[in-house]
């Protein structure tokens, strides 16, 4: 039986990961190359990388990252943050990373998703959606882009779904209100989105305890977890999460 | 030495890193006789499947060639595909042939592509397997699956709502659909024991 994934999440900036809330109020983390190889000899599943700089100078340091992650680290990662172009898809898949991960370049430009899974295959290719809470309307969310900075009228569902038939293999999905606040994951928007396709879905945002992550899985159907503030700053162990989610009938890779 | 295919496609280089890492000498090439040299000759695969098939052009019949020379061969991911008759991803396209099958898509009714650490029963008698418990989790991503018709081949299985072939063995071809390279220290195990076959083959 297919294993639910434990993702720890490293923001970089300039060299660092950092971790905020909502988006903000960045705290130092450590050494991306050193954290990733920690987490992928303690047991994570998968790790993810984003570029929250995301410059063009940036870009060329995360490749160069990619590429010493690759040495050290032998399970799957994923690399985000300003992707654009099918030519920065290809060279970071080509330094390592086993996937990429999209989100304002595939609105700006959808068939950016077509092309991408077209060449690499689908399953290289996540679409990260940032989902901000409808204030007008219950169960509604928009998606932002630009790192969250700015909101656009789209809707999650309707994009979520749309981006599944154009070729996303993935949907890595990030409440914006719940992130970094350790208060839980939003899973009406979790639940909302795995219901509504058929790819996987890592739910992000919020974990703060271990029935955070059990309620993400259960109550959001999520396919995976995605998690920041509590491994980085070693609340709990890699360990500790698999054996509280096992003991509960939750299949893990332990 | 061993070589692992360079068709200029998709994540080539997290297979070599493994190589190096468990201290193999191993090298990332696209030349004749270079390909000719090595002991065993990995086909790796991040890509779909057409589109690998393009990639490889003039490289099938080298592959082909080497496979037929007794040398072992291991395929990965879409690698594994490619060692089959055709495939249906993204219109019809021919493999290598080196093992009866095709390649489908995974049934519809689960989330697809099957993404993540699955379990793998694995039969004693499978050399790339050797010195593992009888199961293990490795990381696998596709969306589409190598359907083995080959009555002379070993199969492996995984679990995903029906018996999923997760690796294959025909004399000296290896099949894998899982990323060994990505599948922490038990995919290193089985890289380990692709380079110990390829070594005893040379003595």
């Amino acid at each position: 039986m297919l294993t639910k994934r434990i993702i720890p999440c490293l923001d970089v900036k300039d060299d660092r990961v950092v971790k905020g809330v909502n988006f903000l109020n960045l705290r130092d983390a450590g050494d991306p190359v050193e954290l990733g190889a920690g987490y992928s000899q303690t047991g994570a599943d998968e790790l993810v990388f984003l570029d929250i700089t995301a410059t063009i100078r940036s870009r060329k340091t995360i490749v160069e990252l990619v590429e010493k992650v690759a040495e050290k680290v032998f399970i799957p990662f994923t690399v985000g943050g300003g992707i654009q172009t099918i030519e920065q898809i290809d060279e970071l898949l080509r330094s390592g990373a086993e996937k990429v991960s999209v989100n304002t370049a595939a609105v700006e430009n959808p068939d950016l998703l077509t092309e991408a899974a077209r060449r690499f295959g689908n399953q290289c290719i996540v679409l990260a959606i940032d989902a901000r809470r409808s204030k007008q309307k219950a169960e509604k969310w928009h998606v932002c882009v630009k790192a969250g900075s700015e909101p656009t009228h789209i809707d999650v569902l309707e994009w979520a779904i749309k981006a599944e038939k154009l070729g996303a293999g993935e949907i890595l999905l990030t409440s914006m209100d719940a992130d970094g606040t350790k208060a839980g994951y939003d899973n009406q928007l979790n639940r909302a989105v795995t219901d509504a396709v058929n790819i996987p879905v890592i739910a992000s945002g919020g974990a703060g305890t271990l029935q955070h992550l059990y309620d993400a899985i259960i109550d959001g159907g999520a396919d995976a977890v995605l998690m920041a503030s509590i491994t980085h700053f070693e609340n709990y162990t890699i360990k500790q999460i698999k054996e509280y989610l096992a003991g509960r009938g939750i299949p893990v890779n332990l | 030495m061993i070589v692992v295919i360079d068709y200029k496609v998709g994540n080539v280089k997290s297979v070599c890193n493994a190589f190096n890492y468990i201290g193999c000498d191993v090298k990332l090439s696209c030349d004749a006789e270079t390909i000719d040299k090595a002991t065993g000759l990995v086909l790796p695969g991040v890509a779909a499947f057409g589109c690998a098939v393009g990639a490889l052009g003039t490289l099938a019949q080298l592959i082909q060639q080497f496979a037929s020379s007794g040398k072992p061969l291991l395929g990965i991911c879409v690698g594994h595909q490619l060692l089959f008759d055709r495939s249906c991803e993204y219109g019809q396209n021919n493999g290598l042939g080196l093992v009866c099958g095709n390649v489908i898509p995974i049934p519809t009714g689960r989330v697809i592509p099957h993404m993540g650490w699955n379990l793998v029963e694995m039969p004693e008698d499978m050399d790339l397997f050797a010195g593992l418990s009888k199961a293990k989790h490795f990381y696998f991503a596709h969306s589409y699956y190598a359907d083995v018709a080959d009555k002379n081949a070993k199969i492996a299985y995984t679990d995903y709502g029906f018996a999923l072939p997760a690796s294959v063995q025909k004399e000296n071809i290896y099949g894998v659909q899982f990323h060994p390279e990505k599948s922490g220290e038990t995919g290193l195990k089985v890289l380990k024991n692709f380079a110990k076959i390829a070594e005893r083959n040379n003595c």
